[in-house]
């Protein structure tokens, strides 16, 4: 077993299933010799063909489109959107085609696919490389969302997704490719799709967070634990659906919450978490529920990211202005 | 000046708007039962279309798509597929469904508001896309059904999957055609040229003399035929599939008719139709052009193709009566906007989905 960047447990998961199953074909652009423009694909073309990983015309609409047809064949189908800010061509067979074909034809055809984009800022990249646009997918039925945090769940989760018989985004958080390297075991365990990961216990306030913002939401834990504030930390991780239970049992123990997001602040994942807290759990809240996120902007050029990002400062003032409620 | 490439565009025509056929017809023109089936095809659909506007005018069905003047197209189109072939059909595809089994109660549930029309039952149509209401999102499913039967390997299955010629000015179809041109795949690209994308003209949709020459840009073979002729449009459209089921790739065909009624019910096309143009086009309707020409065979009486119609409006009267059973007496339960969303529903939505039964169909 080796320690792996996430990256590379994203690869290690595509080349275990496609081993495993000749179905699984990858398409995209730039994911053949080249391996991908983050190397996600590297090496894989060489071992499993041409046949099955496809460099395509630069067409994102061609890419999600052609993959619903293959999918309708029962192909699991794993396209690469190159990032995310490149995925509104698709967008409309993600929403019109892909999301709902179960539905439209009563469960005659399903459609086995992953779409796979990198997401998030961080990496000074130019304009349309850095969005987090997790809610818009996540508000169509029809479609998982998932993002993993770190080379594990990357891993077990990516294999979870090939395996489920619906379209499936699988959103990579770019900016912590390669920072943190866990020992992944190749043993083919995939994660469930509908449930989030507690990664510390705590009994004063529930930090949620996903994606790359889980790193600071981390740290943050650490310093407010020394000024003996303890947080239960989750890791939402299957943005939708929302394991909700999860969720509320933690609030209920803790009594507050905070949410941690680099998307924008209005219309998110955790507005959506926000409103089911309030639903579900208002009666045990001794605070009111924090959102530390994305400013409402247009994501700021490079020069500036670093003051749109949250910040482990901004979590931690967010929480300490939860504990002054008691 | 040399040149680094040039083109043409064929048309084909067999049967001239008098129907008076030219010397060299493919076979099956020649053969009694072929065309006689395809002139009850065409027959069929005309009566089929004309059943649900009625319906639709007297409340018994949604907005619906007629295709009054362009039968020959899908009907003979479809008439070449084979059950190992795969339809994706746009919305004004009826005829073309029909002839791959779909049923026409399927397409009135359909069109009348009901999921389970594109669950068809016919095994021919099982692996049929069902109808895509978003334009041009269609060719690329067939391209992907095309790019699976390639990596596959599989010999002997084509895609067939048309579109208005308004939706060629969408960035999917050329998307589409340019996929199918750099991989070589199976599939028949039909542009069903009724001349009207609702009130927008052809010839105001582009500056390109013909639709057909938008896939010579793709390097793919392409060609135009008299839509209004069921012998083109049966003959392109067989060899088309022929070369795609022997793995020599795409054609793209552009099938030039006219569109003799609204867009849909909801339209009007008195509004914008200029009614001189629509006399003219009246004249060249395939219909009558196809019943000429087997008449002229001595193939069939005038008062065979009166039985003919009855016999069409009898099998109509069939489905409508199949159709306004599921509509009366056997609506969906509610429960069922969330048991096909996905293989297993999340737990999350459990709750909405009890909710909706509680409430039952109130």
């Amino acid at each position: 077993m080796a320690a792996i960047t996430l990256i590379e447990a994203v690869t290690l998961a595509l080349g275990h299933e496609m081993a495993a199953d000749k179905d699984v074909v990858l398409l995209g652009e730039d994911i053949g010799k080249n391996g991908g423009v983050f190397r996600a694909t590297d090496g894989l073309q060489a071992r499993f063909g041409e046949d099955r990983v496809m460099d395509t015309p630069l067409a994102e609409a061609m890419i999600a489109g052609i993959s619903v047809g293959m999918a309708a064949q029962g192909i699991k189908a794993i396209p690469e959107m190159q990032f995310m800010g490149f995925m509104f061509p698709a967008f409309n067979q993600i929403v019109t085609a892909a999301a709902r074909m179960r539905n439209r034809t009563r469960g005659r055809i399903s459609l086995p696919m992953v779409v796979r984009m990198p997401y998030g800022g961080g990496i000074h990249a130019p304009e349309h490389h850095s969005e987090s646009t997790e809610a818009l997918l996540a508000h169509i039925p029809g479609l998982r969302v998932v993002i993993p945090s770190n080379p594990s769940r990357a891993y077990g989760l990516l294999l979870a997704a090939i395996r489920d018989p619906d379209p499936v985004i699988f959103l990579e958080p770019k900016r912590v490719y390669r920072i943190v390297k866990h020992d992944v075991e190749d043993n083919g365990e995939a994660y469930p799709l509908d449930t989030c990961f507690v990664d510390r216990d705590g009994t004063d306030i529930t930090l949620l967070s996903w994606g790359a913002m889980m790193h600071e939401t981390l740290i943050a834990a650490d310093q407010l634990a020394k000024d003996g504030i303890s947080c239960e930390v989750i890791d939402v991780a299957t943005v939708c659906p929302l394991d909700m239970a999860t969720i509320i049992e933690s609030v209920e123990k803790t009594g507050r919450c905070v949410i941690v997001q680099e998307a924008p602040r209005a219309g998110g994942i955790g507005s959506e978490i926000a409103a089911e807290l309030s639903e579900k759990a208002l009666l045990s809240l001794i605070a009111p529920i924090g959102r530390v996120a994305g400013y409402d902007t247009v994501m700021p050029y490079a020069g500036m990211e670093k003051q749109y990002m949250p910040s482990v400062e901004r979590i931690t003032d967010e929480v300490k202005k939860a504990m002054q409620f008691s | 000046m040399p040149k680094s490439a040039s083109f043409e565009v064929e048309y084909i025509q067999y049967l001239d708007e008098k129907a008076k056929p030219a010397n060299d017809l493919p076979d099956f023109a020649d053969d009694k039962d072929t065309m006689v089936g395809l002139y009850r095809s065409m027959q069929f659909v005309r009566t089929f279309d004309a059943r649900a506007v009625a319906m639709q005018r007297t409340g018994k069905m949604r907005t619906y798509p007629s295709s009054l003047g362009q039968e020959a197209v899908g009907a003979a189109a479809g008439s070449c597929l084979t059950a190992r072939d795969v339809l994706c059909p746009y919305y004004r595809g009826t005829a073309t469904m029909l002839a791959h089994g779909i049923k026409p109660h399927e397409i009135l549930l359909y069109w009348g508001g009901d999921e389970r029309g594109s669950d068809y039952k016919d095994p021919m149509a099982r692996e049929d896309f069902p109808i895509a209401v978003p334009i041009a999102t269609q060719m690329l499913h067939a391209a992907g059904v095309a790019t699976a039967i390639k990596i596959r390997k599989q010999t002997g299955r084509a895609v067939l999957t048309e579109i208005g010629e308004g939706g060629t000015s969408e960035g999917e179809f050329y998307e589409a055609i340019n996929a199918a041109g750099a991989w070589d795949l199976g599939v028949v690209f039909l542009i069903n040229n009724n001349q009207w994308a609702i009130s927008v003209p052809s010839e105001a949709q582009t500056a390109c003399e013909t639709y057909a020459q938008k896939g010579i840009a793709a390097g793919i073979p392409s060609i135009q035929v008299d839509g209004n002729d069921p012998i083109a449009v049966k003959d392109v459209t067989g060899k088309a599939l022929e070369r795609a089921r022997n793995g020599k790739g795409a054609t793209l065909i552009e099938a030039v008719t006219y569109r003799l009624s609204d867009h849909t019910t909801a339209d009007d096309a008195t509004r914008y139709h200029d009614p001189k143009k629509h006399q003219q086009a009246q004249k060249k309707e395939p219909v009558a052009r196809l019943g000429k020409y087997l008449m002229m065979r001595d193939w069939v009486k005038e008062k065979d193709l009166e039985a003919l119609a009855a016999d069409c409006k009898t099998e109509v009267e069939r489905e409508v009566k199949i159709y306004l059973d599921y509509v009366e007496n056997k609506p969906q339960p509610p429960g069922a906007m969330f048991d096909y969303l996905y293989a297993n529903l999340p737990e999350k939505t459990l709750p909405q989905r009890e909710e909706a039964i509680r409430r039952g169909t109130r």
